[in-house]
Order: C-alpha cells, then sequence, then structure tokens
C-alpha cells in the first residue's frame, strides 16, 4: 500500500516541508551541509552556461560537433559536466528543415548537468501537454514562427534519455570566438523553443 | 530563478542529499514525483494552479513514509507544532532578533514548539 500524504490538509506546503526536513534532521538522516551545498550547486553552478558551452565548441569544432551527436554524455563529459540526470544525453541537431523541441510529458526529466534545473513553464502541464499535440501553434505562441516545410520532431524525455538540442549557429558569426557564440546560446534554444540570433 | 520560494529549495536540497546517501535511489522518487503529477492532473484536468514543488514534496513524503523513514503521522505532528509558533517566530535559528513591535524577544515566555527545526547538531 502506498501513503498519500495529507498535503491538502495543510494547504501550507512550506511548513510539511519545514516539517520533513526538521525531522530528518533530527534523526541524522541529512547533513544540512550538504542540502545548503546541492541547493547552492544548483542555485549558482550548473545552468545553461555549461550547455552554451557545450554548444559553442560543437559550431566551432568540427571533430568535437560529431562525437556531440554520436555520444552526447562523453563529450559533454569532455568538458567536465556529468552528474545526475546527465547518465544518458542525446544531442539533437537542427537544422534548416528539421527542428527539434524536447519535453517530459510525464513529469520534468531535463539534463541537469547541461540546463541546470528546468523552468516552471517545462514542468507546465499546458507546455506538456501541448506541445505534442500542437506542437507548431506552442511554439509560435512562444515566439518561434518555423515555416511550414519545417518539419517538428518533439522528443518525450524519459528517464532513460535526456535530450539537448544543438541550434543552428546564426548567421553573422563567423568572426565571433568560441566564448562570444557561447554567450549567444540561450536555455530556450537548447530545449527547442527558441532560436539563437546574432547579436 | 532557479526556485519560487526558498522551501522549494530546501526541499530540493533535502531531497537530493537523502539521494547522495543512499536512502532511496533518483528513480525511485522519480516514480512517486510521475506518480503524484499524473494524481493532481487527473483531478485537474484544467490544469489551473499546478504547482510543481507542491507534487514534490507529496512524492517525498510518500516515499518515505513507504521505506519506514518518516511516517506521515510524524509530519503531521511536527507541522502543528511548527504552526503553534508563535507569530513572527519563523526563524528558529535567530532568537535574539526583535519582533515586528521592535521588542526583544530575549526574555519573553519562550514557548518551544517541540525540537526546533535548526538547531540540531
Amino acid at each position: 500500500m502506498t501513503a498519500v500524504p495529507r498535503a491538502h490538509d495543510h494547504p501550507d506546503v512550506a511548513l510539511r516541508a519545514e516539517a520533513l526536513e526538521s525531522l530528518l534532521l533530527e534523526r541524522g538522516l541529512i547533513d544540512p551541509k550538504v542540502v545548503d551545498g546541492l541547493i547552492s550547486r544548483y542555485e549558482n553552478d550548473v545552468g545553461p552556461m555549461n550547455g552554451a558551452r557545450v554548444i559553442a565548441k560543437a559550431w566551432t569544432d568540427a571533430d568535437y560537433r560529431q562525437r556531440l551527436l554520436e555520444d552526447g554524455t562523453a563529450a559533454i563529459g569532455e568538458l567536465g559536466y556529468s552528474g545526475p540526470q546527465g547518465e544518458h544525453i542525446e544531442v539533437l541537431e537542427n537544422s534548416g528543415q528539421v527542428h527539434n523541441v524536447v519535453v517530459c510529458t510525464l513529469c520534468s526529466c531535463y539534463p541537469w548537468p547541461v540546463l541546470g534545473l528546468p523552468p516552471s513553464w517545462y514542468k507546465d502541464p499546458a507546455y506538456r501537454a501541448r506541445i505534442v499535440r500542437e506542437p507548431r501553434q506552442v511554439l509560435a505562441d512562444m515566439g518561434l514562427e518555423l515555416d511550414d516545410d519545417v518539419e517538428i520532431r518533439v522528443w518525450d524525455s524519459s528517464s532513460e534519455v535526456r535530450y539537448l538540442v544543438l541550434p543552428e549557429r546564426p548567421d553573422g558569426t563567423a568572426d565571433l570566438a568560441e566564448e562570444e557564440l557561447a554567450a549567444l546560446v540561450t536555455r530556450d534554444a537548447m530545449v527547442g523553443v527558441a532560436r539563437v540570433t546574432a547579436p | 530563478m532557479v526556485f519560487d520560494a526558498p522551501w522549494e529549495s530546501r526541499l530540493f536540497g533535502v531531497t537530493m542529499a537523502l539521494v547522495e546517501a543512499e536512502r532511496f535511489p533518483w528513480s525511485e522518487f522519480q516514480q512517486r514525483l510521475i506518480a503524484a503529477v499524473g494524481r493532481w492532473e487527473a483531478d485537474h484536468p484544467g490544469g489551473e494552479g499546478y504547482r510543481y514543488y507542491e507534487r514534490w514534496a507529496e512524492a517525498l513524503e510518500s516515499l518515505l513514509a513507504d521505506l519506514g523513514i518518516v511516517a506521515i503521522e510524524a509530519t503531521d505532528a511536527r507541522v502543528l507544532a511548527l504552526a503553534a509558533r508563535p507569530a513572527g517566530h519563523d526563524h528558529p535559528d535567530h532568537h535574539d532578533h526583535l519582533d515586528q513591535r521592535g521588542h526583544d524577544r530575549r526574555g519573553h515566555d519562550h514557548h518551544e514548539p517541540g525540537p526546533a527545526a535548526h538547531d540540531g547538531p
């Protein structure tokens, strides 16, 4: 039998979370320093800037790009990014013909080591349901108009596989260095709901 | 902003600390999260008012209860104790702060709501 918490009896979920933490702490099951460190890590150190470095390197290094498309996890690991939710990352290449976009229909699966924790809209029931049913419309609503002849592929993340979109390198960026390119790459572009635009 | 509220970040950190300490594998928590999200969505077809970390809290509570780590009743009791704290007394680790009227709380009749949340060793 599965116990279903009565969170609805106590609408203040913040209080329930605090209660749970205090009990775990008392029983020596969590170390507050570890908890603080994990929060700080995901608030400050793990985020889309990591993925942006991966994308910029793929744009400027053809061999790396090929390794990235063949084995995303290993190529991402080359730059030092690994950890929870990054055990199996597949990289999806956008082109003028194919546009990839990522969702997790069941909950919130997301490639943490390269993108950090997912934004609210990614976890929202509306995005999770609609992007599968009417991707072109949802992308347009989010500001990304795609030509009718562009094929849209929607990838549903699972507990096994996480996806990272390799966006198209924008025109007019031939002179930019890898670091400058990385600064252009956004989280939304790596989920597939935006393009990367030249500065 | 990664988290919308401080309690969300605490809950996330606590969950990941438990995973790191191998109290349960992430996959087991994830199954609970999927179930909690699914239950909520079945009850709210319009999807209005969804709060992701509320489902996360539900998932963690149910997992800890079924693993025999923290019973739901224990959390219920602690919630009541925490809720009974005097108004403005929501920072148990800063006992010497001033309350809203500017009075120093030290020396007041200090009502301890059971074991304090953050005063452990």
